[in-house]
């Protein structure tokens, strides 16, 4: 085959929606055995052009072409049959079906016009075999795994397909390490035997180990292609945000932890004592004083966000007990603990339920009358204060309060869920994986808000699997291993190796 | 960010091999229920009237009710892909109509049988059209399905035509005999095949498939590249079809054609397909599931005939109560799962 044609060609693609340009302009080239990053910061237009080219959007003007031949897909199911195969941004599954009907959806394999489900089962087994995840049932329904393990068979499903062009759009989002690698080995495999593939991913580290090659956009426009080797991480960080070094340097600087802190003998704003749950968690002793961020450690399926949901209510704890402002307390339903002023940002967007055809501002408004009661309606002047307040504070991309939420980008809703608790000025906010798949820059402002609002006297649960994130912005830490807490560390000067070494070691 | 940053192996929480069968199981939780509800209700006609534990009584339910059988399995796909169809009651009707006017005039059966089926699939094909490409709400859109079927009814007569045709009044009478006396009619064996090729659609084939995927989440049905905007068109001219066959069925049953005949059939096809145990949200359902749940409704009639006292409204009431009960009975094991 010949290496100079490329596999996907695009040229000058233009995209509107209403009130925005998402693309403008773009250029875009995938060769035959490359992986090539699709870089640019939350609302820059990755996920649109990568709908462009599956035939999600019809473009407004632009030429792409697959293979040499000119092509304007449809519907997904056509670039599929052409040979392009896509995770999007969303896991994007059946749940009420097994995972081996979704890892096989529309392609079963078929004797006699009827589908062969012995040869689905042991297809689906390879498939998951070759992911090194054997341990997943492939007759078990969907909805009965993590969003992690979702993901995972989402991306099981593309590289069962037999493809020319493998997209992969933030796949790693809620994977850890270890799956991570996984998912390059079987990257790497497929890019030696020719497949071009596109990438996408927040984490640098990630984008820097995989690719051959980055494409940055930045607001909908096309900064440049790059080879990887060429472009440091500083100026390529530069490229998708548009500022120069200096402004960067800012970026990079852990944000100062100025704040009140547990002053002895004052009384912590909620403490479990020896808090679980059977078949969840055991164990919990936590403390979080008024004005103090303590992060969760630990590993994926550890109990992070187990021990979260007792905090909320979500489930409900049977052995043990909550002191909240010290006074014994049972919570008992997450209305219980939004009445103790305790939110939960949750990592799972589309359960914490968004409402995606209501605008940015009906979802802000409608978490801060809740909060304050259907009594009192707040005044439309002041609604738009505070609406255009946390769009500036969280920088949410179109700053436009009356964007539908289903229309922002995936890093934008998430911003938007984070508002939504923000705005009901909890006393104590639990928040899971805040930060993910949000870009650098939106990162660094979530941390420093987390900062400010403990200064302001606020009470933060932080749950991150960036061990990094979480000691940039706690001040202790809680180790929780085996689904039980076995370590709390003072965060002065702790290092990511000393709590690994807790983590794996389990010894104090 | 270092590459520590993200943190090492994964104690993958493994759902336990029994944990994840009984989730599994549960997917057949409402159906089995139903099941169960037959059961006991036999049980208690056959302790109070003697005579109940017959089985002919047993295939009465078919014989009595097969167009409501054909109904369901229409009404099924379009339910399990998230849709509703209100227009068969109405489709059946008109179908009847048809048939008796154009026997009536000396047409021959098996061209009436094809046009009918032609004008009820075709309805169905042009409210899935509609509803597909004009985005409007399947509730709206078969609503003035069923009203225009009505329509035509009247147009076509506001009398009752009595059906004489040969081959209608020969499959009026005709009984398949069965091992001793028991026997059913033809229109049973019509029945249970579309049943059981509605099964084999609906598991073993790709179309099948769509249907749960639509109804489990359409976008990512779209997304996953399935031919989402066909099947849901078709789902809509497959129930057309079926509320003309069952049209027929109901003409081998009545010999006549009224154009108020079959009012409200479609309620009972739902709450047939609902207590069956599929949820009215789509995804999830059989088929099996809705046959069971028009036997139950069978029984519940032949409960109030056998009592000879109570007024056949009891039978709507009753059934108005099973559908409460199945519709909870759903939510309480949708919590479970979820
Ligand atoms: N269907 C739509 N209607 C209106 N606007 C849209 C729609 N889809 C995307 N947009 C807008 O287009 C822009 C680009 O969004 P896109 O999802 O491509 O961003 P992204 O680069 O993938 O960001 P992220 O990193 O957050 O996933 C955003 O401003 C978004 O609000
Ligand atoms: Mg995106």
């Amino acid at each position: 085959m010949n290496e100079i044609v490329p596999v996907v060609e695009m040229t000058d693609i233009a995209i509107g929606f209403p009130g925005v340009k998402a693309l403008d302009g773009v250029d875009f080239r995938l060769f035959q055995g490359e992986v090539h990053s699709l870089m640019g910061e939350n609302g820059a237009g990755k996920s649109t052009l990568i709908k462009a080219l599956t035939g999600v959007y019809t473009i407004d003007s632009g030429a792409i072409t697959v293979l040499g031949e000119p092509q304007r897909f449809s519907t997904p199911g056509e670039s599929q049959a052409a040979g392009i195969s896509t995770v999007y941004q969303e896991v994007n599954l059946c749940p009420n079906l097994t995972v081996e009907e979704n890892v096989l959806l529309g392609r079963e394999p078929r004797r006699r016009g009827s589908i062969d489900w012995k040869d689905v089962r042991s297809r689906t087994r390879e498939v998951l075999a070759e992911l090194q995840l054997d341990h997943i049932d492939p007759g078990s329904l969907l909805s009965t795994h993590s969003i992690a393990v979702q993901q995972l068979i989402a991306i099981a499903r593309s590289v069962e397909i037999n493809a020319k062009v493998l997209i992969l759009d933030e796949p790693t989002s809620s994977l850890d390490a270890d799956e991570v690698n996984q998912l390059f080995r079987v990257i790497r495999d497929l890019r030696d035997r020719g497949v071009a593939i596109l990438f996408v991913s927040h984490f640098l580290e990630q984008v820097y180990e995989i690719s051959d090659r980055m494409t940055v956009l930045r607001n909908g426009k096309l900064v440049g292609e790059y080879l990887t080797r060429d472009l440091s991480r500083m100026s390529l960080i530069s490229k998708m945000i548009g500022k120069d070094m200096e402004a960067l340097a800012e970026l990079d600087q852990a944000p100062a932890r100025t704040r009140a802190g547990s002053g002895a003998g004052a009384t912590p704003f909620i403490e479990a004592q020896g808090l679980g749950r059977k078949g969840s968690v055991s164990n919990v002793d936590l403390a979080i004083y008024p004005g103090e961020v303590v992060g969760l450690a630990g590993l994926l399926g550890a109990g992070r966000t187990e021990i979260a949901r007792l905090f909320f209510g979500a489930d409900k704890a049977d052995e043990g007990s909550i002191k909240v402002k010290g006074a014994s307390q049972k919570i008992r339903s997450p209305r219980a603990a939004i009445d103790k002023r305790i939110g939960f940002c949750s990592e799972d967007r589309k359960e914490e339920g968004l409402i995606g055809d209501l605008t940015v501002r009906d979802n802000l408004v409608l978490a801060m009358q809740a909060s304050k009661g259907w009594a009192r309606r707040i005044p439309r002047r002041v609604q738009d204060e505070l609406v255009a307040e946390y769009i500036e504070a969280l920088d949410i991309r179109p700053a436009n309060p009356d964007a539908l939420i289903r229309n922002l980008s995936g890093g934008n809703q998430q911003k938007v869920l984070l508002a939504r608790w923000l705005v009901t000025h909890p006393e104590l906010l639990i928040l899971d994986e805040p930060t993910r798949g949000i870009d650098i820059g939106a990162k660094t402002q979530i941390q420093k808000l987390v900062n400010k609002l403990a200064a302001d006297g606020m009470s933060i649960l932080f749950i991150s699997s960036e061990l990094e994130e979480v000691l940039r912005v706690s001040d202790r830490v809680a180790v929780i291993k085996d689904r039980a807490m076995v370590a709390e560390i003072n965060n002065d000067g702790v290092s990511v190796e000393d709590v690994m070494t807790v983590i794996a070691g389990g010894a104090q | 960010m270092s590459p520590l940053s993200t943190l090492t192996p994964r104690t993958l929480k493994k759902p336990s091999p029994a944990r994840s069968r009984l989730r599994g199981g549960a997917r057949y939780a409402p159906t089995l229920a139903t099941v169960g509800l037959f059961l006991a209700m036999f049980a208690v006609g056959a302790g109070m009237y003697p005579s109940f534990l017959s089985g002919q009584v047993f295939l009465n339910l078919f014989i009595d009710n097969t167009f409501l059988i054909v109904l369901a399995v229409g009404m099924t796909f379009v339910i399990l892909t998230g849709g509703i169809d209100l227009s068969v009651g109405a489709v059946v009707a008109l179908s009847m109509m048809v048939s008796a006017t154009l026997l009536q005039q000396g047409w021959n059966a098996g061209a009436v049988i094809v046009l009918v089926l032609l004008i009820g699939g075709g309805l169905g094909l042009l409210m899935g059209l509609i509803i597909q490409y004009f985005d409007i709400q399947p509730f709206i859109v078969t609503l003035a399905g069923m009203f225009l079927a009505r329509g035509l009814c009247y147009v076509i007569s506001l009398d009752s035509i009595p059906v004489t045709e040969g081959f209608f009044t020969g499959m009026a009478q005709a009984q398949i005999p069965l091992s001793g006396d028991l026997f059913v009619s033809p229109g049973v064996l019509l029945a249970l095949g579309i049943v059981a090729i509605a099964f084999f659609v609906l598991h073993h084939t790709r179309f099948g498939r769509t249907v749960y995927a639509i109804g489990g989440n359409e976008h990512s049905a779209m997304l996953m590249g399935l031919p989402v905007k066909s099947t849901k068109i078709l789902v809509y001219a497959l129930s057309g079809l079926c509320s003309a066959v069952a049209g027929i069925l109901f003409s081998f049953y009545s010999l006549s054609g009224y154009s108020l005949a079959a009012q409200g059939m479609e309620l009972d096809a739902i709450a047939a397909v609902v207590i069956g145990g599929t949820l009215l949200t789509g995804g999830t359902g059989y088929v099996l599931g809705s046959v069971v749940g028009v036997l139950v409704l069978g029984i519940v009639q032949t409960f109030i005939a056998y009592d000879g006292t109570l007024s056949s409204w009891w039978t709507k009431i009753v059934i108005g109560g099973l559908l409460l009960v199945f519709i909870l009975l759903q939510r309480l094991f949708a919590r479970k799962a979820g």
